[in-house]
């Protein structure tokens, strides 16, 4: 009993990050229709430049966490205008592997930068693992739990009260109205990107922090597919509660199955949820249904 | 003087072999095909081999992806289901190397339906994410399914062989793969001009209004998965057997990619254009190993710049072509023999 209660405080835990990048996705997806594939990319990006900005120049973490931001906009505007401004209107196909190539240019390039070697973050968070009387959280997963919190509830009062998350809202809803209401439709573009791209950097550091880093560590940006298409793609609600889901059951069959095939089945659990989800009811729990007429 | 090319009837206008001087072309190439191989060294038929089992699968996605619409991001599963089968059949049952690829191609064609059925609810977007999920989940299973495929360890293939006839260097291999290409592409060209082949272009412009007109969406979505997954295993079957070797490695999600990356280079929706893309896709990491040959010899210890660089390269050159030429290189290559057929007065 005791073991099931810890994989489910862990499951929790890391399913607050996993709701945090899958915030990424749908931030971008609703206001601009776009699957970002390259999310996992741009999280290497950012635990890359926090890492560099902590090691060499020897900044304090909150100086570092902020550079990492700031880049993040930069990656986002250049991303948005440079990429995707000229495949609007274009064909799903278009625009899917337009972000898969531009993850596969990101990947070469902080290879050609960093090197591929693998890499421990250096330590920016008390050590001490948290100690629930039931359950003990280690100090990197509760560390980015609370970052992983605080960076989604910015994200949603942002999203909910300010003028510019009302804009934001008001595009996903109908472009044309929003544009005739004069909001800039292209400055809400760019900035889904930028919020899109800040909130994969905060979940890169986070989970740099946990594993270390490499070039690899984008390979977390498919799992969290699952997350998004069990929470439905425009839900940003979904996106949390399916973090939290897809996490424990992550963890449950890191417990239950594994032992019985020798391993591995954790890292495929979420694809085969997907895949369920797809076939079971394709826009997840909270999602918009799309109807199609003639 | 040529100065248009004018049909009068369907028949004539959907003829594989427009002209005369089409004809002759590609009679010409097919001669160069085969005097190739007396010509070549062994490097540049390892290259043609190689090129030879991009241009089947390339051609398979192309008829699922450019043709029908049904974007696949686990090519390199059903390459690797076609790789498995026939590695499988031949060292566990015993069958000839000639069996096994049909075998292969089945096999794969059946895994291909089975991930085409999300395709009947979903599209789009969701069909993507779902077939990407299919390329993880059979990656597990090629690595965890021990007691079939060995694991991490792969399984060991031996040469094919006709009666006394083995085929062991890239250049006896070649005429296999030569064998297969030809035969792959003029099915490939045919079937674009059938029935079938008409309906899987009203699939891809608008399902629904296909669907009105008659086209059984259940048929010929999933015969479209069917037929590009039996060409996924074929040339998965007839690439392992040719390295001799094969272990889950060889079927990364960065394989799907490259082979949607040859069809979009290439141009969607047109048979040459898998052909050019994977021709051009091949080449160009190799061309790139010449490159960096070149800098090892001037400029020592900067060649480990070109590891990384061939990824930002092939990034660069999907979104590149997505952005600026996103009907591919058939496109180009239709705009380069305009311009001859009516220079130089192109008014």
């Amino acid at each position: 009993m005791d073991i099931l209660l810890q994989i489910i405080v862990t499951g929790l835990a890391t399913g607050g990050l996993y709701g945090l990048i899958a915030l990424g996705f749908v931030l971008i997806y609703k206001a601009t229709s776009v699957l970002n594939l390259a999310m996992g990319e741009f999280m290497t990006l950012g635990a890359f430049v926090c890492f560099t900005a902590l090691t060499q120049i020897k900044a304090p973490f909150y100086l570092a966490l902020m550079l990492t931001l700031a880049s993040a906009v930069v990656l986002g505007i250049i991303v948005e205008r440079l990429i995707l401004r000229p495949l609007i209107g274009e064909p799903v196909i278009s625009v899917i592997m337009v972000t898969i190539g531009l993850g596969v240019i990101l990947r070469g390039l902080i290879y050609m930068i960093w090197t591929p070697s693998f890499r421990n973050f250096p330590q920016i968070f008390p050590p001490e693992p948290l100690n629930l009387n039931f359950a003990v959280v280690p100090s990197g997963l509760w560390w980015g739990f609370v970052f992983a919190i605080i960076g989604t509830t910015i994200f949603l009062l942002i999203f909910k009260f300010s003028r510019t998350g009302v804009a934001m809202r008001a595009t996903a809803n109908d472009q044309q109205a929003a544009l005739s209401m004069g909001i800039s439709v292209r400055w809400v573009f760019a900035l889904a990107w930028c919020f899109g791209a800040m909130a994969s950097v905060i979940g890169g550091i986070v989970i740099g922090n946990i594993s270390g880093i490499s070039v690899y560590m984008g390979d977390i940006g498919l799992k969290v597919l699952a997350v998004i298409i069990l929470g439905g793609l425009d839900s940003i609600g979904g996106a949390i509660l399916g973090g939290f889901i897809i996490a424990i059951l992550e963890n449950l069959t890191g417990l239950y199955i594994d032992p019985l095939i020798g391993g591995g089945a954790k890292d495929v659990a979420p694809f085969l949820i997907l895949v369920l989800i797809i076939m079971i009811r394709p826009y997840g729990l909270f999602g918009k249904e799309i109807i199609e007429r003639v | 003087m040529r100065c248009g090319d004018f049909k009068e009837t369907y028949i004539k206008d959907e003829e594989i072999f427009q002209s005369l001087f089409v004809k002759f072309c590609l009679g010409m190439f097919l001669l160069f095909l085969l005097v190739f191989p007396f010509a070549a060294d062994a490097y540049m038929l390892y290259i043609a081999n190689m090129i030879g089992f991009a241009v089947i699968g390339a051609v398979g996605l192309n008829l699922l992806t450019g043709f029908t619409g049904q974007i696949s991001l686990g090519h390199a599963a059903f390459v690797g289901v076609g790789a498995y089968t026939s590695a499988i059949l031949v060292t566990r049952l015993g069958f000839s190397f000639w069996l096994s690829i049909p075998f292969a191609g089945l096999v794969a064609a059946l895994a291909g339906m089975i991930i085409g059925i999300p395709s009947l609810r979903v599209k789009g977007l969701y069909l993507c994410i779902a077939t990407l999920a299919a390329q993880f989940i059979f990656e597990f299973i090629f690595i965890h399914w021990e007691s079939m495929t060995k694991g991490i360890t792969g399984i060991n293939i031996p040469h094919p062989r006709i009666g006394s006839l083995e085929f062991i260097t890239e250049k006896e291999f070649y005429w296999i793969t030569l064998f297969f290409v030809v035969l792959g592409v003029g099915y490939a060209r045919n079937l674009v001009r059938s029935r079938m082949g008409r309906a899987f272009v009203a699939i891809r412009d608008r399902d629904l209004s296909a669907e009105i007109i008659g086209i059984n969406l259940f048929r010929y979505k999933l015969s479209a998965f069917a037929i590009s997954s039996f060409y996924a295993g074929v040339a998965g079957a007839l690439w392992v057997t040719f390295l001799k070797v094969v272990t889950p490695d060889h079927f990364p999600f960065i394989l799907s990619i490259q082979y949607l990356a040859m069809i979009i280079v290439g141009g969607l929706g047109s048979v040459l254009g898998s052909i050019f893309g994977a021709v051009f896709i091949t080449l160009t990491p190799e061309l790139l190993n010449y490159l960096s040959e070149i800098v090892k010899m001037y400029a020592l210890g900067h060649e480990e710049i070109f590891v990384p660089m061939k990824e930002v390269i092939f990034g660069l050159l999907i979104v590149l072509f997505l952005i600026f030429e996103p009907r591919g290189l058939a496109e180009i290559w239709n705009r380069f023999k305009n311009f001859f057929r009516l220079w130089p007065f192109s008014y």
